[in-house]
């Protein structure tokens, strides 16, 4: 055996020096794997905007057409249904749309363009399930002072006929009106601002 | 010696030279002393072992047919997925019985976890200085949950498809990170192949391999401070002056070994007529352990008409379902769900009564623990339900005693008095004792069926 001395300073200097670079390099060796979990550019490419013809829908009648993966309602209001909405106003959440969950054109009482005719994202804002159309008057398990909405079967979440949120459920917000425009009439296109 | 057991003697001595395979045995089998009082309880956690090998082995198998890919098949609505699973079900010979010993086999990893963590709860094997084991076992528990949750979206069902839809915005509901990082979870903005991949690769080898380092590590650290029992006393504190082996334990194997090959005996025979009613009657038996709407192929468009979680996850699903959202946000019900399980790992410290096993316990806590175990079944058979607004309040004061239990355990523990001194050594079960455990069983039995009636 030598009788060399330790040189703990040194030994110490390239401990930390080792473990630095081997963290450094460890992280960047890490960055594919974790990029790798992001959505990869065909998922980011999807997602073109859909076109909907409006001239067949029934007063009343709900559509549903697929925009990004995910459910788009179009539903067709009659007058009551509208008549209805203002009434709500002091069970809702957030009746004037203050949460920016809607294009600005969209807010407004009847959350549309067009009043009769209603696009939202049929997406619940609690947990992503797609609730069921209710619009049936006072059904007996919703109660007797239901006016017609959306009814989650997930969690419970009520939404009034212009997707507008009721207080006192999972669900924070309104349900999230996509950016539409009308291309004629009855030609509505899902995806594009006017 | 024969000249055959010396050439295997002579075999051992060359392998125990280079491997200490010998000394491993020892121990922790032939050698490992484990108290020698050990009741009904102490089955589970062997069990849970025998349902490990079970999973992998016919997870295995069930891999060689099954393909992760979400895209449809042109001109249907099935997925190749959903497809594959449909093709081991009615063409693969031997594949039903595979696929239900698999999805059955999750279940009664969940019935003999749940049970074998009861375990610890009433005979405080949590406590020090078993903190560690808990530990290791509440990441096991988590790893399970993992597993649980990532298979079910295998089949590529409707279940599958919106359990993984409502799971993954779970996360979503985090403040500032949330929305991003649930589109980093998926792979895509929506649940979609790249999400069915993903999963696929994290189900069949990712957590697995952390689950059996989990294991060993569990065992590890149990057999380095020895098993507790059902009177909570230390065996090691009484060894035999001249061996140092504990007075009151006795060697695993032969006498645990044995014994737990009854309990598995008795496992494989419910186990066998679980998978083999499913298989042969009913095609879901009553949707506990496969439920209905699975049966149909994934439509991203249009969410099941009742979507409940399976009956292992009802507990924390009710409690989410319970918190209702305010302040704009709803990441409240998420928090306490996540609060509820993870709060499990602090019962060692909450805790902090010296007192281990129930049967010395003060009547504070045996009140609190029946009172814990009528929310946590309550909560379960609620978490299976619609909601109504009678449900919701049920399940709002079930979760309030769920957490009360944890959070006021070091405030009744402390300065505990014990309702019967606790002995030096350990005791065998008495009659009464077993007389009143059947009517423990049967009195929650058949309060958990009426209430479920009832609610």
């Amino acid at each position: 055996m030598s009788d060399q001395q330790v040189n703990n300073s040194k030994r110490r200097f390239l401990t930390i020096a080792t473990g630095a670079a081997g963290a450094a390099f460890g992280g960047l060796a890490a960055t594919p794997f974790i990029a790798s979990f992001l959505p990869s550019e065909r998922a980011k490419a999807a997602g073109a905007p859909v076109e909907v013809d409006t001239s067949k829908l029934e007063m009343g009648q709900k559509i549903n057409v697929e925009w990004q993966g995910k459910p788009v309602w179009v539903v067709k209001r009659t007058p009551e249904m509208l008549a209805g909405l203002p009434k709500l106003d002091g069970k809702l959440a957030d009746p004037k749309s203050e949460v920016n969950h809607q294009p600005d054109y969209c807010k407004n009482a009847s959350r549309s363009i067009k009043p009769e005719i209603w696009v939202a994202v049929g997406v619940c804002t609690h947990l992503g399930c797609s609730p069921t159309f209710r619009p049936d008057l006072a059904p007996a398990d919703l109660g007797p002072e239901w006016l017609g909405g959306f009814y989650c079967p997930c969690h419970g979440s009520k939404f009034d006929l212009a997707g507008r949120v009721y207080a006192n459920v999972p669900a924070p917000t309104n349900l999230v009106i996509p950016p539409h425009k009308y291309l004629s009439d009855t030609r509505l296109l899902v995806g594009e601002d006017k | 010696m024969s000249k055959l057991a010396q050439i295997g003697q002579n075999v051992l001595n060359w392998v125990d030279d280079r491997f200490p395979l010998t000394s491993t045995w020892k121990a922790h089998v032939s050698e490992y002393y484990a108290p020698k009082n050990f009741n009904f309880w102490y089955f589970f956690g062997s069990l849970a072992m025998l349902v490990l090998v079970i999973q992998i082995v016919t997870g295995i198998f069930l891999t060689m047919n099954y393909k992760p890919d979400g895209n449809l098949i042109p001109g249907t609505n099935i997925s190749v997925a959903f497809a594959s699973v449909e093709y081991i079900m009615r063409d693969v010979a031997g594949g039903s019985i595979i696929r239900y010993m698999h999805s059955t086999g999750a279940s009664m990893f969940f019935v003999v976890v749940y049970l074998h963590m009861f375990r610890g709860l009433i005979y405080g094997s949590y406590k020090q200085p078993r903190e560690l084991v808990w530990i290791f076992g509440m990441l096991i528990f988590l790893c399970l949950m993992a597993e649980a949750f990532l298979g079910y979206l295998l089949p590529w069902g409707q279940m599958s498809f919106w359990g993984a839809q409502v799971i993954v915005n779970l996360f979503a509901s985090i403040p500032v990170i949330g929305p991003d990082l649930s589109t980093f979870i998926r792979g895509d903005f929506v649940v979609s192949d790249a999400t069915l991949n993903r999963f696929f690769a994290l189900h069949v080898i990712a957590v697995p391999l952390v689950l059996l380092g989990l294991v060993v590590a569990h065992l590890v650290a149990l057999h380095e401070v020895g098993s507790n029992n059902p009177d909570g006393v230390e065996i090691k504190k009484n060894k035999d002056p001249k061996t140092g082996i504990p007075l009151d334990g006795i060697p695993f194997h032969p006498y645990y070994t044995v014994k737990d090959i009854l309990g598995v005996a008795v496992f494989l025979a419910v186990f066998s007529a679980i998978v083999f009613s499913v298989a042969g009657f009913s095609a879901e038996m009553g949707g506990f352990f496969l439920e209905h709407p699975n049966f149909d192929p994934a439509d991203p468009l249009k969410t099941p008409a009742h979507i409940a979680p399976v009956w292992y996850f009802t507990p924390y699903y009710a409690i989410l379902r319970a918190i209702p959202s305010f302040l704009g946000t709803q990441v409240w019900g998420v928090l306490g769900m996540g609060a509820a399980v993870m709060i499990l790992a602090a019962l060692p410290w909450l805790d902090r009564s010296p007192i281990k096993s129930v049967r010395y316990r003060s009547t504070t806590f045996k009140v609190a623990l029946v009172l814990f175990l009528i929310a946590f079944i309550g909560l379960g058979i609620l978490g299976a339900m619609p909601s109504t607004n009678t449900r919701t309040v049920i399940a709002q004061i079930f979760s309030v005693i769920y957490f009360g239990f944890f959070l006021g355990m070091p405030f009744y523990t402390k300065n505990e008095k014990p309702s019967a001194p606790v002995p030096d050594r350990v005791t065998f079960s008495t009659t009464r004792q077993k007389i009143l455990f059947f009517v423990y069983v049967a009195l929650a039995v058949g309060g958990a069926y009426a209430f479920a009636h009832v609610v």
